[in-house]
């Protein structure tokens, strides 16, 4: 399993990595942790004839408070997310989230750049970048914009990355004092995708819900938002009624794959489950 | 393709080669440099049976590129003894507690144990179990090894090595 040939390219800065993506064209890719595209590669199912290395760059390295937003540098990896008092502090649904990542080895070169604009479905960041908010900045040689994570997936591996368009960083907002939080994943071994993983980020008001945001990871082609279960828990106290509403509205757009993790019906009935799990266990620790 | 001349420290030794840039790290260090200790086992990054530290990390050797490798600090298998040749700990606890049956994971094994035991030199039994969750072993259904990890960590820390009771 030797990948077919590449040049191989470690730009120092952004500027250099924009300009060796736009003129080597369609078959130039970036590479980042790499454990997603060097599988690919062996397998021959990518072949680019150019690799752009990003690990040189030190500017897509770090995490930094920006007001109200957690910066994450781009090529920030798993195990430093892991490592991070202030992720864990202030959001700590990411740390329980990349804990879950594959395992440590992927973790110590995975980044949360690859992971979520690789544009896999089964990745877990994706969906939690959009359940809390956050903004991806992607630079190219037009310059820097911001695009919502929710804006951002809109098919398998198809994202609004344009050619020539690198991710620089991920602005996360810090959700509020007190939240609770909650990152439920089943998977079939250690190191596995999702069969079906739900991430919920909540405020508890006397008892009740006073807000809520609910992600979905791969139970569908692009990680989901599901408004409509997030809107049926608000204002009440989590009944059993009121979370079978929820898994239910949840389910309802969910549309998985059928492939080794299980047919299209068990995929979805354990979505529902994590959905649940996720409220649950989120409600709990809210203050 | 043109080669590419890398230099990197392994095992405490500065080494070189000349490297396509599509050569895996596992191959540069088991055909350019002869070290046959770290194991190619599924070439897929699941089973951690190329696992080296490089600068500091548990890295799957098989999922990155030697040019990537240009200038690290590299440690496999062959590393792992003490400066005088004796068995390391970790060495020690995996022949002590019989940490293998085939040995083909054990490479892997012993180098995430040792970076798992630079990070936290006194891991519970299901944080050894997590450490090395990386490292699949299809014979011995991971009970020693897990005791060979906890017999290493009692040496390194000076106290006696409980065994835990059945």
């Amino acid at each position: 399993m030797i990948p077919g040939s590449f040049s191989y390219h470690r730009p120092a800065s952004v500027a250099d990595a924009v300009k060796l993506l736009s003129d080597l064209g369609e078959d130039a890719r970036p590479l980042a942790g790499g454990h997603s595209l060097v599988p690919m590669m062996k397998l021959r199912l990518a072949t680019p004839a150019h690799l752009i290395d990003l690990h040189g760059i030190a500017a897509l390295k770090g995490i930094s408070r920006d007001g109200n937003n957690l910066v994450i540098g781009a090529m920030t990896t798993q195990h430093e997310l892991l490592a991070s008092d202030e992720v864990a502090k202030a959001m700590p649904i990411l740390h329980e989230a990349a804990l879950l990542i594959a395992d440590p080895q992927v973790r110590y070169r995975g980044t949360i750049g690859g992971n979520v604009a690789n544009g896999d479905p089964g990745n877990d960041m994706p969906a939690l970048m959009m359940t809390l908010g956050a903004t991806y900045r992607l630079e190219g040689s037009g310059g820097a914009r911001d695009v919502a994570a929710a804006d951002f997936y809109q098919g398998a591996y198809f994202t609004a990355l344009e050619p020539g368009e690198i991710m620089t960083s991920i602005s996360v907002p810090v959700p509020a004092a007190g939240h609770g939080y909650a990152y439920e994943k089943l998977k079939r071994k250690v190191g596995d995708y999702a069969t079906a993983a739900a991430a919920v980020v909540l405020t508890m008001s006397s008892g009740k819900v006073a807000t809520c945001a609910i992600g979905l990871t791969n139970v569908h082609e692009t990680p989901l938002l599901a408004a409509d279960a997030a809107k049926a828990v608000i204002g009440t106290s989590l009944d059993a009624a009121t979370l079978k509403k929820a898994a239910i509205a949840a389910e309802a757009i969910m549309a998985p794959a059928a492939d080794a993790r299980g047919p299209v019906e068990y995929r979805k009935h354990v979505g529902g489950i994590m959905v649940t799990r996720a409220l649950q266990r989120a409600a709990s620790r809210a203050k | 393709m043109a080669k590419t001349h890398v230099t990197m420290k392994v095992n405490g030794a500065e080494v070189e080669g000349l490297v396509e840039p599509r050569t895996l790290l596992v191959h540069f260090i088991r055909e350019n440099l002869q070290m046959t200790g770290t194991h190619i086992g599924c070439e897929t990054t699941h089973c951690g049976a190329c696992t080296v530290d490089i600068d500091g990390m548990s890295v799957k050797s098989c999922t990155m590129f030697a040019v990537q490798a240009q200038g690290s600090d590299i440690t496999t298998v062959e590393g792992m003894a003490n400066a005088d040749g004796t068995l390391s700990a970790l060495q020690e606890g995996f022949r002590m507690m019989h940490g293998l049956q085939c040995g083909f994971c054990t490479p892997g094994m012993i180098v995430r144990a040792h970076r798992l035991l630079k990070e936290n030199p006194s891991p519970s039994e299901p944080e050894i179990r997590m450490g090395i969750s990386g490292n699949i072993c299809r014979c011995t259904g991971y009970q020693n090894i897990v005791r060979a990890i906890q017999y290493a960590a009692a040496k390194i820390n000076g106290v006696e090595f409980q065994e835990a009771a059945e």
